[in-house]
């Protein structure tokens, strides 16, 4: 056996994740913020004003990386639940559930800044637009998993009962994605397209992976700190919860 | 003594499922009337003008079937949860995979099939022409088995839970949306005077895709639900 | 032959039992006892496998019986607290359905003979809805008669049960087990086997 794989098995008990989960906060928030000036910055000040819509078209950097962090996040979330499925590991179902309200958010927050972006440019706030329209159902899909886990009162079965729910919905994300281009296409009178985006200019693509990254570091340091507090909560009987310096207070 | 085979299961699980329809009629009715009057509210909302209702038919009626196939799905699994009858399907000598199919198979002939049956009669009401109506008709009979197969795993996960037939309606709904998509689309085509084959097949290809993989997860969701 | 090595369960945060081992032979009954809330439903749900141990195996014949699967079911009969009767269908209808469940269906005669043999047949034409607790169990238990199982897994088959019912359960169990038939289960009253019962006490 390697080191590696002996270092990942003793990391897989809540009780010897947790400090290193606290450790590793810091780190991560930090970078997310560096990052977040800089895309902001990129975003705001270096990018070219755009011929066609001005200067409002530039919430598209919080929003395309937004949706692309939503629909990353599900998928993690669905390979953590898949983990422990199969493994049947504690701390894996933790890690799914504590992802979940972060996706949940960045799909909220892309459908919120698409509103904002509609508004000046196609006059509305809400168009059936293939991307949006995709978005608001992930949406739902997360309420979904979040809502099924909280109803369910024995956790070990919300864990399993959510695990499964996630599965399923990884696998008809692409499909519902597919099925409402389709349906796009279908109606071609009604669409005004966001995602007929102003074409690429090198710093604005630079700017929204800048973000894009910012919001994954943001995701790992949130996740970890809520995964923390799940820790707290789920193994509030084990006695290393008790040793902790935080219990003392 | 015969080895215990599981065709007999599957056969002896959709009997009893049909003949315990058949003695509580009003179940299976309730869906029925659901449907109707879902779909008799909108002109009341919308007025009558034949025009307007022609266009909105496709999608009216596959919303309400829709709703009404949701509706059904709380008698999936709660009673036979409650008397332990699942339990006695779960330690049944057969994959568990293939009773959960006889169940879904069972459902559909009581709650998705009599949907199919009277979609014609509601068509007439929205004015459609027979052809269309055909394919309406036909569109239900291919969506309905998905709708089945899909919220049976919703139905599963929720077995015993508080508040489950809301949450089903949470859980389902965003799932459905491709078959929605597919089937209204496919009898709005023909109304536009297109070909309805694109969208069915793809329908088509939804009903299979939910035939391999929906039965496994329901076994996986109703294994969780027992422990 | 059964055997159970080293079974822990969990129920929530709290340790119901630990350690727990023991091996069944054919010709065996084994009774667990306990206080209420001590784990004899949640012991025989996991003979059953319905639910999953936190540790230790279950074997069947030397084989565990997550792999034996459905040969393991094959063999094995499970009466738990619920009837598991549909309300609507009458003692019969609800014997064969329960045949079928169990693979092998069942004629009408047999089933009816079922019936008779825990003194229900009188009632075979009322839905079961129809019938008081004890009348129930006894349709419950009859299922036990429909179909040969040489593995009976029985959660308080006496409850509700007058004397002359449990007499007739300790009667079929005798001879169950006489020919080479095993059998678990959990009882608050006595039951008076001429076979060994050997007894489990869960703490």
């Amino acid at each position: 056996m390697t080191n590696g794989v002996i270092h990942w098995f003793r990391y897989a008990s809540p009780q010897s994740f947790y400090p290193l989960a606290g450790r590793m906060i810091p780190w991560f928030a930090t970078l997310a913020a560096l990052l977040t000036a800089a895309g902001l910055w990129i975003g705001f000040f270096v990018a070219p004003t755009d011929a066609q819509q001005g200067e409002s078209y530039r919430i598209i950097f919080v929003h395309v990386p937004a949706s692309w962090m939503s629909m990353f996040l599900y998928v993690v979330m669905a390979g953590w639940a898949g983990l422990g499925l199969a493994f049947n590991t504690r701390l894996s179902a933790m890690m799914a559930h504590a992802i979940a309200p972060t996706g949940a958010m960045f799909a909220f927050l892309s459908l919120w800044t698409g509103a904002l972006w509609g508004r000046p440019t196609w006059g509305t706030y809400w168009v059936w637009d293939a991307r949006l329209t995709s978005e608001l159902v992930l949406l739902f899909l997360y309420l979904g998993y979040m809502a099924l886990h909280a109803a369910i009162d024995d956790p070990r079965r919300g864990d399993r009962a959510a695990a499964v729910l996630a599965l399923v919905g990884v696998i008809n994300v692409p499909i519902i994605y597919f099925s409402v281009q389709w349906w796009n296409t279908l109606h071609q009178g009604a669409s005004v397209s966001l995602t007929r985006a102003p074409s690429m200019a090198a710093t604005m693509l630079t700017g929204m992976l800048v973000m894009a990254l910012a919001f994954w570091m943001y995701s790992i340091a949130a996740a970890l700190a809520r995964v923390r507090a799940i820790m707290l909560e789920r193994e509030a009987h084990m006695q290393w919860t008790h040793e902790l310096p935080e219990a003392a207070k | 003594m015969n080895a215990p085979s599981s065709g007999a299961v599957f056969r002896g699980i959709v009997r009893r499922d049909l003949r315990l329809a058949a003695r509580r009629r009003s179940e299976p009715l309730f869906t029925l009337g659901f449907f109707v009057v879902v779909a008799s509210l909108f002109p009341l909302g919308l007025g009558p003008e034949p025009e307007l209702l022609r266009r909105i038919a496709p999608g009216v009626l596959w919303v309400a079937a829709l709703l009404a196939s949701m509706l059904a799905l709380g008698r999936m699994f709660a009673a036979d949860y409650e008397d332990g009858t699942l339990e006695q399907i779960v330690l049944a000598p057969s994959p568990l995979v293939l009773s959960v199919g006889a169940k879904i198979v069972a459902h559909w002939l009581v709650s998705g099939l009599p949907l199919v049956l009277v979609s014609p009669l509601l068509a007439l009401q929205y004015g459609l022409p027979a052809d269309v109506i055909a394919h309406l008709a036909l569109s239900l009979l291919v969506g309905t088995p998905v709708l089945s197969l899909i919220g049976a795993i919703a139905a599963a996960l929720t077995i015993g839970v508080r508040g489950a037939g809301v949450l089903v309606a949470l859980l389902t709904l965003p799932l459905y949306v491709p078959a929605l998509v597919f089937g209204a689309g496919a009898v709005d085509a023909k109304l536009a005077g297109l070909s309805a084959a694109p969208n069915l097949a793809l329908l088509g290809a939804c009903l299979a895709l939910a035939l391999l993989f929906a039965p496994l997860a329901t076994a996986t969701a109703i294994r969780i639900s027992l422990e | 032959m059964l055997d159970a090595n080293d079974l822990e369960c969990l129920r929530g945060t709290r340790r119901l039992f630990a350690g727990l081992s023991f091996a069944l032979a054919p010709g065996e009954c084994l009774h667990v006892h306990g206080a209420n809330g001590s784990g004899k439903t949640s012991l025989l749900r996991i003979l059953c496998g319905l639910s999953r141990p936190e540790r230790g195996t279950v074997r069947w014949n030397a084989e565990p019986i997550d792999a034996a699967g459905d040969e393991y079911r094959a063999a094995l009969a499970f009466c738990g607290h619920a009837n598991a009767l549909k309300e609507d269908l009458t003692p019969a209808e609800n014997l064969l359905a329960a045949a079928a469940l169990y693979g092998t269906p069942a004629t009408e005669d047999s089933a009816r003979a079922a019936l008779d043999a825990f003194g229900v047949l009188h009632l075979e034409a009322l839905p079961v809805r129809a019938l008081s607790q004890g009348q129930k169990r006894r349709v419950a238990l009859a299922r036990l008669a429909v179909c040969a199982r040489r593995l009976w897994i029985l959660d308080e088959p006496l409850a509700a049960l007058d004397a002359r019912a449990a007499q007739t359960l300790a009667a079929r169990l005798d001879s169950h087990l006489a020919q080479g038939g095993l059998a678990v289960l959990t009882s608050h009253q006595p039951i008076e086997l001429r076979a060994p019962m050997r007894s489990l006490a869960l703490s």
